[in-house]
């Protein structure tokens, strides 16, 4: 709009700085915004240098995100089937075990990591003995790897070995899968570090009763639309990551009538149903995988600047984004904050732990908490709070998800895809829900809460973003 | 003593609230020392000049709350006063924080935008401002401290995409009627304003109002637009928008001394701009010659004048000095009493008040003279006949605006009534949008304190002279805010230049009285 044709409109004033020029305009009855100004990225002057090296080149960036958000959002995950990790997963050897978050060396894991460690060697029969298997780990004997390197995610120390039945989930619209393992249950699990006698036999009942079941009904069906429930259970009252109630109710029935369909002894089915009933989170172990396809299919897309994975180890946060493709970013992990289980204090819990931020990173959790406004009993806070949340998040995504909805805020679409460029020059930092883990071996969830992302992991992804220009 | 450091982490406010936090705390009853401001590095070394023992670390997102006090209770009370000062003057009605868009963009995502009004430290001012510009926003640049690099970056892109770029460092603009920052609410007409000077600007257009005719725009350049490195790019879109502008019949231009080439090029621009124009240079030396299509103006007054008569408007004349009442008023000085004091708020007023006392009273003593050899060694302390600029960098480090925080002033007031050879104190008096909701009522108690004190407390006759720059429209009530003066024994003049030459003509009786 030329000089000359402002002369001609009306002013319409965004205000940036002081606040008493905004109420001056208000008071003439103009119309004005008040930006929420501070200082881009806290004043630091090396990120304001990224940021504005990335600036030389925005209509590249702007390409880029376009594209890798594009993607995000048409890809289409179904529950195709379930398999054997060894015979699925690429790059997933023998003596090899996944886990969740950034790489990690057997030293500097956690509690509960060295715990799922050691059970799921126990459970491969690679050793007889929690002693031996924690010499076996501990002196080289046993290959790590980030599950996420694998196209595979797993909740809390998100333990993968070969010989597990995984979820398979395959993006029919770009053809990418993802894998991820069942899921046990509260209480002395694995995925907590517990690797007693009870959690070795209920692993084995999922692989040898659990597992073939469902496989069975599940060739069944066409495919389960994961992104269809994910969308419903948002409407019920579920964020995706901390509350899968209706998720879960929802793949109940659906499974159900497949396994009465399918040519399975009737104690089976019942067995199979009582365990799937008996878990609320049971649908975690999908909405993470579901999540994992889709953000896949955006990585690697030059020049974008949004992140398609976050995820913890117990020790580090690391954060991978789109136009770095397969490069870590991480820092020290984060404590969450939140409500403790009776028994329980502050020195009891372990560090943010797990691949489950990738729904946060998808747009679900912490991002999705207004269709949640159940879950911050859990979380200690208000429903307000999840509201709060929520609207915070737009600040530093690049859109709103076309299919996840939040019927709070009118059907908008709950934040999706963060945006490096928006959290460093804000200094917002994505909220994630989650699970308290205690930091010794085979105890448990001991709470949970919301935690945050080191501002590190983003930071150095900026600099790393400026660099490739 | 109790010594209290609070660093809240990512708890940002803006330097205009929190140095009137810092103020009001610091006056408390029991606070020696307080510091309420963000973790710059110049707070930082704010803290330690005020000997702060705990060492913090703190950066530009954290609030630093640093107390002095005499015990616990008075450093508590002063922590909780300070919230609620915080709230009264941080918040604003523009709704709950996480609703508020935290970038120009995402503002823009939520309503139509055509001004970006931006007022954020200068060191992040160029980059909100290019981004603006980016978006297609005019910009009103009222941040200062911004590299003459970067102006002339910034009015270059605005040139290009034939946008404002407003400043940097400008305070006043009227834009479509609308007062911008600090402007008074004056008679939409047909007189159109292109000001290197903010309180230049605010005095024309005042006057114009005043004598009936209205300003159809008011465009800010910011005061180094004539300078070679910037080339009056704003002035001289500024004077194409105005010829382009069908409301504007008479076009007005407050300057500042430009490189030649500079003022050469924009006496061509009005000369070619078909419309009939007044040109104002303040702090010239004289030397500009008009021609048939621009008359030069000596100062303000004299600006709004020829443009109220170019508009086809009645000018009201400049009324001279009553000898009758300035012998009155300098009969009553004790023949020590030979100097003035003028403690002004607005800049360009301020210079024009020297420029006419030093007429007829020779050197004047200044922060800025006009004469070098006026330069006050201390600011602080006055030097037989000083003027100063209380809105000058040097004393607005750490503080809001004199036109905003009143504070020092009323300080220097005092200051300057207990001195014996005090004749006369000169103010200028803003109002408008902006300035303080009412300044005669923070003056006033001390102008009865300071008349008290004059002459060192014989209780002397020192004289008051100020200049209410405000119209009928302005938020502050112009006819309240004069009698409150009047009330106090103030005598109010209806332009600064006419206070100056009151001002003038009393210690020039008074002089001529002494040597009687």
């Amino acid at each position: 709009m030329s000089i000359r044709d402002l002369f001609a409109t009306e002013l319409a004033v965004i205000n940036l700085g002081i606040p008493s020029f905004y109420d001056d305009l208000l008071r003439q009855g103009l119309p004005v915004l008040q930006v929420d100004w501070k200082p881009p990225a806290g004043g630091d002057p090396e990120m304001v240098a990224a940021l504005e090296k990335l600036e030389t080149v925005r209509d590249k960036v702007e390409a880029g995100n376009r594209e890798a958000f594009r993607r995000l959002s048409e890809a289409h995950p179904y529950l195709e089937g379930i398999g054997t990790a060894r015979d699925l997963i690429p790059g997933l050897g023998e003596h090899m075990l996944l886990h969740a978050g950034p790489p990690i060396s057997w030293e500097h894991m956690s509690g509960p990591v060295r715990g799922a460690v050691i059970g799921a060697i126990l459970y491969e029969g690679w050793a007889q003995s929690a002693e031996d298997a924690e010499k076996m780990a501990s002196s080289g004997g046993i290959a790590f790897s980030p599950a996420h390197e694998h196209n595979a995610v797993g909740p809390m120390a998100g333990i993968v070995s070969p010989s597990m039945p995984v979820f398979i989930i395959h993006n029919r619209t770009h053809g990418n899968y993802a894998y991820c393992t069942l899921n046990e249950g509260l209480g002395k699990v694995l995925r907590f570090g517990a690797f007693g006698a009870d959690v070795l036999e209920r692993l084995k009942w999922m692989a040898e009763e659990l597992a073939p079941a469902l496989k069975k009904a599940l060739e069944l069906s066409e495919g389960i639309d994961l992104k269809g429930l994910m969308a419903q259970m948002l409407h019920m009252g579920d964020e995706g990551h901390n509350r899968n109630k209706s998720g879960t109710s929802l793949f109940f029935r659906i499974i159900a009538p497949l396994l009465l369909k399918a040519d399975l002894e009737p104690q089976t089915v019942r067995r199979c149903l009582e365990f799937i009933d008996s878990n609320d989170h049971f649908f975690l172990n999908l909405s993470m995988p579901a999540c994992k396809a889709m953000l896949d299919a955006a990585a690697g897309v030059e020049y974008s600047t949004l992140v398609t994975a976050m995820t913890r180890n117990g020790t580090d946060f690391g954060l991978r984004v789109a136009g770095t493709g397969s490069r870590w970013f991480t820092a020290p992990a984060n404590y969450v904050e939140g409500l403790l289980f009776p028994g329980f204090t502050a020195q009891d819990a372990n560090p943010d732990l797990g691949d489950s931020a990738i729904t946060e990173t998808c747009g679900l959790g912490g991002f999705a908490m207004a269709a949640a406004p159940a879950i911050v009993q859990f979380v200690g806070g208000t429903a307000s709070m999840a509201l709060e949340f929520s609207h915070l998040m737009y600040q530093i995504t690049y859109g709103e998800n076309a299919v996840f909805t939040i019927p709070a805020l009118n059907f908008r679409g709950t934040a999706t895809g963060i945006d490096v460029r928006q959290v460093v020059e804000l200094g917002v930092l994505p909220v994630i829900n989650t699970g308290i883990a205690h930091r010794e071996a085979g105890v448990g969830q001991v709470g949970a809460g919301l935690v945050r992302p080191p501002m590190a992991c983003f930071e150095k992804a900026l600099s790393a973003l400026a660099e490739t220009i | 003593m109790k010594e209290k450091i609070i660093v809240q982490a990512n708890r940002y406010a803006d330097s205009v609230t929190l140095m009137l936090v810092s103020q009001r705390v610091q006056q408390l009853p029991g606070i020696e020392a307080a510091l309420v401001g963000m973790g710059s590095p110049l707070n930082l070394d704010v803290l330690q000049t005020l000997d702060f023992q705990e060492e913090i670390s703190a950066g530009a997102n954290d609030l630093i709350i640093a107390l002095r006090g005499r015990d616990d209770d008075a450093v508590q009370n002063a922590l909780d006063q300070m919230e609620a000062l915080m709230r009264v003057q941080g918040t604003s009605s523009s709704g709950q924080a996480e609703e508020r868009p935290k970038s120009l963009v995402q503002a823009l995502a939520k309503q139509k935008g055509n001004l970006a009004l931006i007022s954020v430290p200068g060191v992040y001012a160029p980059r909100e401002a290019r981004k603006a510009l980016e978006q297609n926003l005019h910009v009103m640049l009222f941040s200062d401290n911004v590299s003459l690099a970067d102006e002339v970056e910034l009015k270059k892109l605005a040139h290009s995409r034939e946008l404002l770029l407003m400043g940097p460092d400008c305070g006043t603009a009227i834009l479509n009627g609308v007062p911008l920052a600090f402007a008074n609410v004056v008679r939409r007409g047909v007189i159109g304003i292109v000001a290197a000077s903010g309180t230049g600007a605010q005095e024309v257009s005042v006057q114009i109002d005043r004598m009936g005719q209205g300003v159809s725009q008011a465009i800010g350049t910011g005061g180094r637009d004539l300078h070679e490195a910037v080339g009056g790019i704003m002035m001289l879109d500024g004077i194409e928008a105005l010829r382009q502008d069908p409301e504007t019949k008479v076009i007005v231009v407050v300057s500042k001394p430009a490189a030649p080439a500079v003022a050469a090029k924009v006496l061509r621009a009005l000369s070619e701009s078909g419309k009939p124009s007044v040109l104002c240079v303040i702090e010239s030396k004289g030397g500009i010659r008009g021609n048939a299509e621009v008359t030069v103006a000596r100062n303000l007054l004299e600006t709004a004048q020829k443009a109220v008569q170019l508009a086809g408007g009645a000018a009201i004349p400049q009324k001279s000095a009553d000898q009758a009442e300035i012998y009155g008023f300098a009969s009553a000085l004790r023949p020590e009493q030979k100097y003035v004091r003028g403690l002004f708020s607005g800049g360009t007023l301020c210079d024009e008040a020297m420029a006419i006392l030093s007429e007829k009273l020779g050197l004047i003593y200044s922060y800025g003279p006009l004469d070098p050899a006026g330069q006050l060694p201390d600011p602080n302390k006055s030097f037989q006949n000083t003027v100063l600029d209380l809105g000058d960098d040097f004393f607005t480090v750490g503080r809001p605006h004199p036109m905003i925080d009143l504070t020092l002033r009323k300080q220097r007031i005092i200051e300057e009534a207990k001195d014996p050879e005090v004749a006369v104190i000169l103010l200028d008096v803003v109002l408008g949008y902006g300035a303080h909701p009412d300044p005669a009522g923070e003056l006033v108690p001390v102008l009865v304190e300071a008349r008290g004190k004059a002459a060192g407390g014989s209780g002397g006759s020192v004289v008051f002279v100020a200049y209410v720059c405000g119209t009928a429209g302005d938020p502050q009530d112009y006819n309240k805010q004069v009698k409150a003066l009047q009330e106090a024994g103030v005598r109010v003049f209806a332009s600064n230049v006419e206070a100056a030459e009151f001002t003038a003509g009393i210690l020039e009786a008074a002089q001529g009285g002494g040597q009687r």
